[in-house]
């Protein structure tokens, strides 16, 4: 599947948004300007952005407590999550969520989910939804190496098999959970060969190749497209970040983490698309400057916005109560 | 109108919703019944026979489930979200510990976390109660369980009538409700009328009417306040016996009117004392209306246990309709009865 230089360059763009936003939450954060807790998406933008490059707005994914990337890679607005983040009224979910309950269901974002293993089933039923209504839609449900050790998550891989419902299960297998490594908690040699013996096509790809993800992502899409029933994808990646921010992360060594950081998935995409003579060195330069524009106006927009209304603590419990 | 057992109305209400709306599907462990086995599928219809002839007339629409209640529940939440209009079925309420993350901190949670823009149109369907000796896991309640989230509403039916109106309504709802079959009133009968029509909830049913006790009961325990009332009528105490129909939302009005007009409570809650409904009317009734009160009021529940197996054993945790005799005699003075 040979992309445009156009497609290259909202790939680009859409890994550079994510990098930038997660970076100026990181210092937002330390800054005071952001409540509770925040989990950032930093060394993992390939993942995201090569999964959801080919999806419409209606099909769905259900994301993580780490779900900044998904969100963005969905097509989420920056300045909405940026408010949203901040607890501000005009936030995409009116400060109610924050960062681990950022959804939008416009654009088939079913929302971070805080509960490790919570988005799975709910996958499961927005393809269920699919198959009901006889569309050709997907749904996609990203958990981590953490998530694919829940019972939630081995429920939802075989009724995922029972039902043949076009449901892409994503294991973002970033070598951590919360401080524990993966190597100690997937009891499994491999999170693919798990989802394969539940009974469907699984395949581990690498991380940091936005191209090799997203032609495993198309495998997945066009057999869950065809009606052919589920898929899996363990993707390797690195969390360069701790759990948290904050995170002094002293459950790692530094040589280990200095090579996550050296696995930079944006890096690797740059020098492959420049080697190819694909998109020149200027044209990467005004995407980011110009993504930088965009995070440091929503940045500026939600220090400026107003936090909700009082009234918002009651209201939205109910449809109608 | 025609007398149908509560089943049967439970059973109509889907199927006439099923028909009515393309986008309603019924889920669970059996719910048709016989999947990839070598005998009839659709004939067995649940564990309870309620949802019995459904998968033949709505093929694709009735799905049975492994029996895994998160991915069933989280399924239907997510399926809601969606564009379907889920009825998933939670056996018994007993099962609610396997699977409450994606009712409670999902389900339940979606509207308020994403600012109003989300809607989830589910009814989990589920059975309670003591009394036919299915031991401390098949037995229990949990109303107050549920009743204590915010982002769910709890039906509770008492008769067959009121169990069609009710799923009707429930299925008509754009949030998400548990419905509450109670086990031991399947097979009671009653006036249904043939075509749908809807109960709104927060409404709640003056079953009798009376003038020196109000007793609000719930569920199979309206049955026992009905059956208290009339011993009661009999020594010449008026009891007004109260079904709130919904605990969530509840019609405190309904009860507070009664109670200006009696001056007494009577409670009745199968189950456990602690953070029962019984302990939550107290509490309205006891904030809002203290001073229409002429006597303590009294709560009438299970004791603090298990359900036990022991047939002696169960029946003596159920509340009975004496327990409510004795209680509402317990704050009579001797003047008013004969």
């Amino acid at each position: 599947m040979q992309l445009s230089r156009d497609d290259l360059k909202r790939a680009f763009r859409t890994m550079f948004t994510i990098r930038a936003f997660d970076e100026r939450v990181e210092k937002e954060f330390a800054a005071g300007n952001i409540p509770g807790f925040c989990h950032v998406y930093l060394g993992q933008e390939a993942a995201a952005v090569g999964v959801c490059f080919d999806l419409s707005d209606r099909d769905w994914i259900g994301s993580t407590h780490r779900g900044h990337g998904h969100c963005i890679a969905k097509g989420c607005e920056v300045r909405g999550m940026m408010l949203e983040i901040m607890g501000r009224a005009d936030g995409l979910c009116g400060g109610k969520g924050g960062s681990m309950h950022i959804a939008d269901m416009s654009k088939g974002m079913l929302g971070a989910n805080a509960i490790v293993g919570g988005s799975p089933p709910i996958a499961v039923g927005a393809a269920l939804s699919q198959k009901v209504l006889k569309t050709a839609n997907v749904a996609v449900a990203f958990s981590g190496d953490g998530g694919s050790n829940q019972g939630t998550t081995f429920e939802a891989l075989n009724m995922a098999v029972v039902l043949n419902a076009p449901a892409i299960f994503i294991f973002e297998n970033n070598g951590y959970g919360e401080f524990t490594s993966a190597d100690y908690a997937v009891g499994s040699p491999s999170i693919a060969e798990r989802a394969k013996s539940f009974g469907m096509p699984a395949e581990c790809v690498d991380g940091v190749d936005f191209f090799a993800v997203r032609e495993a992502m198309g495998r997945a899409l066009e057999r869950g497209r065809a009606g052919f029933g589920p898929y899996a994808l363990e993707i390797r990646c690195s969390r360069i970040r701790g759990h948290y921010c904050g995170d002094p992360q002293v459950y790692r060594s530094k040589a280990e983490l200095a090579e996550a950081v050296r696995n930079d998935p944006l890096a690797r995409f740059r020098a492959r698309v420049s080697e190819a003579g694909l998109l020149q060195r200027q044209e990467f330069d005004a995407i980011e400057t110009e993504v930088l524009g965009e995070i440091e106006a929503a940045v500026a927009a939600g220090l400026a916005a107003a936090p909700p209304d009082l009234a918002a603590l009651t209201r939205d419990v109910y449809v109608r109560y | 109108m025609s007398r149908k057992s509560y089943r049967q109305a439970i059973n109509e209400a889907l199927r006439q919703e099923m028909e009515r709306d393309a986008r309603v599907i019924v889920m669970g462990i059996d719910v048709a019944g016989g999947q990839g086995g070598s005998g009839d599928i659709g004939s067995v219809g649940g564990c309870f026979g309620v949802t019995k002839g459904l998968y033949k007339r709505f093929p694709g629409r009735v799905i049975d489930t492994p029996i895994s209640e998160s991915a069933i529940m989280g399924a239907a939440a997510g399926a809601a979200l969606s564009g379907l209009r889920p009825v998933a079925e939670l056996m018994f309420v007993d099962f609610l510990g396997v699977c409450l993350d994606q009712i409670y901190n999902q389900a339940a949670k979606f509207r308020y976390m994403f600012g109003g823009k989300a809607r989830t149109p589910l009814v989990i369907r589920a059975t309670i109660g003591a009394g036919q000796r299915a031991g401390a896991q098949h037995s229990q309640t949990l109303h107050p369980w549920l009743t204590a989230v915010p982002g769910l509403k709890v039906a509770m039916p008492s008769t067959p009538y009121d169990a069609k109106g009710l799923l009707i309504q429930a299925i008509r709802e754009d949030d998400p409700v548990i419905f509450l079959e109670s086990k031991v009133l399947y097979d009671i009968e009653g006036e249904v009328p043939d075509e749908a029509y809807r109960l709104p909830f927060a409404e709640a049913n003056v079953v009798r009417a009376g003038s020196d006790v109000t007793i609000v009961a719930f569920s199979a325990m309206v049955q026992q306040a009905q059956k208290a009332a009339e011993a009661l009528a009999n020594s010449g105490v008026s009891a007004e016996v109260i079904d709130p129909r919904t605990t969530s939302p509840i019609d405190s009005e309904t009860i507070l009117q009664s109670v200006e007009k009696t001056g007494r409570l009577v409670v009745v809650d199968e189950s456990p004392p602690r953070c029962s409904l019984a302990a939550d009317v107290a509490a309205i009734v006891a904030e809002e209306g203290f001073h229409m009160l002429k006597a303590p009021i009294r709560r009438v529940t299970c004791p603090h246990t298990p359900v036990p197996f022991a047939p002696n054993l169960e029946d003596a945790y159920i509340p009975s309709a004496q327990a409510i005799e004795a209680a509402v005699r317990s704050i009579i003075p001797a003047t008013v009865s004969r």
